[in-house]
């Protein structure tokens, strides 16, 4: 019973990680009708900044997500601002290739710089502590911290969306762009905020998983897969939806752990014999694949 | 005569290659109603969405007060003071009455004067006020209209464009929609109407432009257009 409510505790947690993770793909996607491919990047790079930040100032690896934060947001301004905005111009195609090439960019400068060894964090204070809670189940505080720092940053923006009025214009934009500009609000402008927003926020994430989660050039891509497989459950544009959707994929994850559960459960041979772990991802592409085919435009379907 | 606020000269606007206005010229003064009359497809929405900066003048000018605006984007039209109701209302449907009223007025920045033209958007639209956290998408076709004239009136428009705004409605909204055009005019509203309900269109203008195939063809106060016998036979009917 302990491995059971520990994966389905561990799948919650590692969810609302995620939920912060596809957030921004889900706000860019909404506003502006654009998959940014290098979604993935963001986070790679904001587990650099982590690593960067705690090496530079000493401070523990939480102290980062203020630096991530703003680090995100000026680099999403910056890809909007320097490249984006032409890819606009162009065809459908110019958009999709574009923010591929993004991906590409991002991934070999960080290569170049940094070279292809994975890199972790073992010095926070937070790291090898963990909370009891009892039954065996045990959480480490990492990743409890990662969690709630998520959470908390992700209610932040939807606070933001829906409570301001420069949210309220980004969401009358990812409503309808050519009325939202009928009412004088600067498209461009929430463009921009969009990607800004959305950097932040990955690139947060990325920083609150170096934690835990050991940092290379390649590990984006992982990251870009899930959030499309979170933001097709949610349903393309939607902030709720892509969080009830995180905590899906998260639970997703853990297929491996309530394997074993039922595994030692039924004292079953085969099953002990089936390698999930290496498929623990499998489940993720899976959901996406068949959300894909069956409903294109996501479970739930409400912008913003 | 009263201070010309929008003056439109000789624009040309194509669409995917073909020019559904051409050489149109026409002009709006402070406190009149202009009306623009002719058959679908005649061109007169293009002319709306071109004054916008939605969809550009290839050749001519476009003033207002006497300064160019059609090379601007059209969130710096709306900051001047040109508003637009386009025909297809573009409400923000998922969302509430009051959020997308608020919406409107997203160029004021002052809170009292935004409170203070929801109160008075309000009182034009009393059913507004009782629908006024109700998701737009369930309000029916003429309440939506209400909302979307209500909208452009959060901004304080120095010229009001609507464009067909009695499109898709019932017969008795139509005359709903077109009493309230006739009260913002009472109050003083510059309005630049596109109306295919020709006659109720020209007896609410002070003055008229007649367009076929992307041209003026003819011009003059309402009262002369209604009674003019070209209009008449093509446009009223007999």
């Amino acid at each position: 019973m302990d491995i059971l409510i520990s994966s389905l505790v561990a799948g919650l947690l590692i969810g609302s990680v995620f939920a912060l993770v596809a957030l921004g793909l889900t706000i860019i996607f909404g506003v502006m009708d654009i998959v940014n491919f290098a979604h993935g990047e963001f986070l790679m790079i904001g587990m650099y900044t982590g690593i960067l930040t705690v090496q530079v100032t000493g401070l523990d690896p939480l102290f980062s997500l203020p630096v991530a934060l703003a680090v995100g947001f000026a680099l999403g301004l910056l890809c909007y601002v320097g490249f984006v905005k032409y890819l606009l111009r162009g065809p459908m195609v110019a958009q999709l290739l574009g923010t591929f090439g993004l991906m590409l960019f991002l991934r070999n400068l960080v290569l170049l710089i940094f070279g292809s060894e994975d890199r972790g964090i073992h010095t926070g204070i937070l790291v090898g502590k963990s909370l009891d809670l009892g039954m065996g189940v045990i959480i480490p505080a990492t990743k409890l911290a990662a969690a709630v720092l998520s959470v908390l940053s992700f209610v932040a923006v939807y606070v933001f969306i829906h409570k301001t009025k420069l949210g309220k214009a980004l969401q009358a934009t990812a409503l309808n762009r050519q009325a939202a500009r009928y009412m004088g609000i600067p498209a461009e402008r929430m463009n921009a905020l969009a990607w800004g927003i959305g950097g932040a926020t990955v690139t947060a994430a990325g920083a609150l998983l170096v934690n835990f989660w050991s940092a290379s050039p390649y590990v984006g891509l992982l990251f870009t897969m899930i959030a499309f497989a979170i933001v097709a459950l949610g349903g393309f544009g939607s902030i709720p939806g892509a969080f009830f959707a995180a905590l899906v994929v998260g639970l997703i994850t853990e297929i491996p752990g309530i394997w074993d559960f039922f595994t030692y459960t039924f004292d079953n041979d085969w099953m002990a014999d089936v390698p999930m772990n290496s498929f623990k991802y499998t489940g993720v592409y899976l959901t996406y694949f068949i959300i894909m085919v069956v409903r294109p435009r996501g479970l739930f379907g409400w912008k913003l | 005569m009263a201070k010309e606020l929008l003056r439109v000269e000789e624009i040309t606007v194509r669409y995917s290659g073909l020019p559904v206005v051409q050489g149109v010229s026409l002009s709006v003064a402070a406190g009149e109603t202009v009306c623009v009359v002719g058959a679908n497809g005649a061109g007169k929405s293009t002319i709306l969405r071109a004054v916008m900066g939605a969809q550009p003048a290839i050749r001519g000018r476009i003033l207002f007060r006497g300064e160019e605006i059609h090379k601007l984007p059209t969130e710096e039209i709306v900051r001047r003071g040109v508003v637009y109701v386009p025909e297809e209302r573009m409400l923000f449907l998922p969302i509430s009455v009051e959020e997308n009223l608020l919406l409107g007025a997203y160029i004021h920045k002052d809170r009292r004067r935004v409170a203070r033209n929801l109160e008075k958007t309000y009182d034009i639209f009393p059913k507004l006020r009782e629908r006024r956290q109700q998701a737009v998408s369930t309000l029916s076709g003429g309440e939506q209209q209400m909302v979307a004239i209500g909208r452009a009136l959060m901004s304080e428009p120095k010229v009001l464009m609507l464009d067909e705004p009695s499109l898709g409605l019932a017969p008795k909204l139509v005359d709903e929609v077109l009493d309230t055009v006739r009260r913002l005019k009472n109050e003083g509203v510059t309005i630049l109407l596109v109306e295919q309900n020709v006659r109720e269109a020209l007896d609410l203008a002070d003055r008229a432009y007649v367009i076929q195939s992307g041209r003026v063809v003819l011009e003059g106060t309402g009262a002369d257009l209604l009674e003019n016998p070209e209009v008449k036979s093509a446009y009223l009917g007999f």
